[in-house]
């Protein structure tokens, strides 16, 4: 694989055994990279590029993820700082914490990842159905404008959603380059330095989806330094703006 | 805003498209992955495909067609028909498909409904109702194995029981009103989307643009499914949309 490094880039897709991968690694493929859907750490740690799909549930994802010393490894490839994008779920297990359970007559919250600060909440709506199921719009923040995973992405461009939770209670502004208004005004895109996350499916999306996978791995492409760079760019634009 | 849906429906037998095509520069118009391609470039918001093999023993085209289209398609896909039992629609979710559709198999057990929720999630989990219209009010029963059998279940409250019991969809076909071209039965999609907390997709007799609209506006259905006016390129998908935007219903036009 360290041959072909150059010409595609391997991004581990994490495989925590909760569902078929092959549209990711599709995606992926299709933008450019060499897919390694993998549920070994070692070779999570070791990519250039790192992606948690999302399948299953949040209690299920965290149980195998945490037990398999995936967790470890996604540290590991996070803080030598390879582009990280989490899909979905793969975006709510970024955060403190989650209170989607695998037998739903349980209550309570599990931990996620802890690498983002704030829980995830399930939707309820009297008047909304929920799932949220199809396409939505994506507001771009201001800080979302310079964000590298959504250049070339128009704000109001729709995705493919299909989720009954979402990060929402505690979540900082500061990590939020896109917003999505169904039920409540959700983060549909977060961002700090190195680590993305997606609550739609960019594999599902279509012609922006496929706009979005293409940027994730341009900046793995260009290697560890280039997503923080942007993020000390942004973090410059934020302080002139204040 | 959440976007109505527009979804093409593909007819396939041991692995193929069954009904005629309009593109005619498919490279193989038998091939449904080649078709919902096309679909996708066209704005297709998903699609499903409707396995029609006759035979129960003849299922593995229909996995690796789930798992052709898992590796090959940029939109959700939904494959329904033929779905006998939980280890069926297993594995067509390992193959990769995003959505199963069950049909007979949940009136003969409502329990796998939940079963399937559990392993899969409701959001991949679509209860198919074939409904057809009994007496002069409005009351309609579901019907078996693709329409050939009838039942006494009541088909609004059929669709209450698969949402409570986990079904993420409902995708409600008016026997009555299937390649009519009349419009959709609106009473009956409106009945159904008033009484279920899940989306509802409409499916049976669309004939023209105003007919998907009203499926929308009256039948106060989710998405719109159709196949043979997409099939035989009396509209382009995007043509539908359009209609449907003039019509102030939100739909996804950036493709």
């Amino acid at each position: 694989m360290a041959a072909e490094g150059k010409a595609a880039p391997r991004v581990a897709v994490v495989d925590y055994h909760k569902g078929n991968l092959s549209s990711v690694a599709r995606g992926l493929a299709a933008a450019g990279a060499a897919p390694d859907v993998t549920d070994k750490p070692s070779r999570i740690a070791s990519a250039e590029g790192v992606v948690i799909p999302g399948v299953g549930s949040f209690e299920d994802a965290m149980a195998y993820i945490s037990s398999s010393g995936q967790a470890d490894a996604i540290r590991d490839a996070i803080g030598r700082g390879v582009p990280f994008l989490g899909i979905c779920l793969g975006l709510q297990v970024l955060f403190d914490e989650g209170c989607e359970r695998s037998d739903p007559a349980q209550t309570g919250t599990v931990p996620g990842l802890e690498i983002l600060r704030g829980s995830c909440i399930r939707l309820v709506s009297s008047r909304l159905k929920v799932p949220h199921v199809g396409w939505d719009a994506i507001d771009i923040t201001p800080l979302g404008r310079s964000c590298p995973l959504l250049q070339g992405v128009q704000t109001g461009s729709t995705m493919y959603f299909t989720h009954s939770y979402v990060a929402f209670e505690g979540v900082e502004e500061g990590a939020v380059a896109a917003r999505t208004h169904y039920v409540e005004s959700f983060p549909s895109v977060v961002w700090s330095g190195n680590v993305f996350g997606c609550q739609f499916h960019p594999e599902k999306s279509s012609a922006n989806g496929a706009q979005v996978m293409r940027s994730f791995v341009g900046l793995v492409a260009e290697g560890p330094d280039a997503a923080a760079g942007a993020a000390t760019l942004a973090g410059a634009g934020e302080g002139s703006r204040a | 805003m959440l976007a109505k849906r527009v979804i093409p429906c593909l007819d396939v037998d041991k692995g193929r498209v069954v009904k005629g095509t309009s593109f005619v520069d498919l490279v193989d118009a038998g091939d449904p992955i080649e078709l919902a391609q096309r679909y996708d470039q066209e704005g297709a918001d998903e699609v499903v495909f409707l396995d029609i093999t006759a035979t129960s023993d003849d299922r593995e085209p229909t996995i690796r067609l789930a798992s052709r289209a898992s590796e090959q398609l940029r939109i959700p896909y939904t494959v329904g028909g033929g779905m006998s039992d939980l280890a069926r629609m297993r594995q067509i979710v390992a193959a990769g498909a995003d959505k199963v559709s069950v049909c007979s198999a949940a009136l003969k057990d409502p329990s796998i409904i939940d079963r399937a929720a559990r392993a899969f999630g409701s959001q991949a989990v679509i209860v198919a109702i074939d409904a057809k219209r009994v007496g002069k009010a409005d009351k309609w029963v579901c019907y078996l194995a693709g329409g050939r059998i009838a039942t006494d279940v009541d088909a609004v409250a059929w669709a209450e029981e698969a949402a409570r019991r986990g079904a993420g969809e409902i995708l409600l076909t008016s026997m009555d009103r299937d390649g009519t071209k009349e419009g959709f039965d609106l009473a009956l999609t409106r009945a159904v989307s008033r009484v279920v907390p899940i989306p509802v997709i409409a499916s049976g007799g669309v004939g023209t643009l105003e007919h998907f609209a009203e499926g929308i506006l009256e039948g106060e259905a989710d998405a719109v499914l159709a196949a043979s006016v997409f099939h035989f390129g009396t509209f382009t998908i995007r043509q539908v949309k359009e209609y449907m935007a003039s019509q102030g219903i939100p739909v996804r036009l950036d493709f």
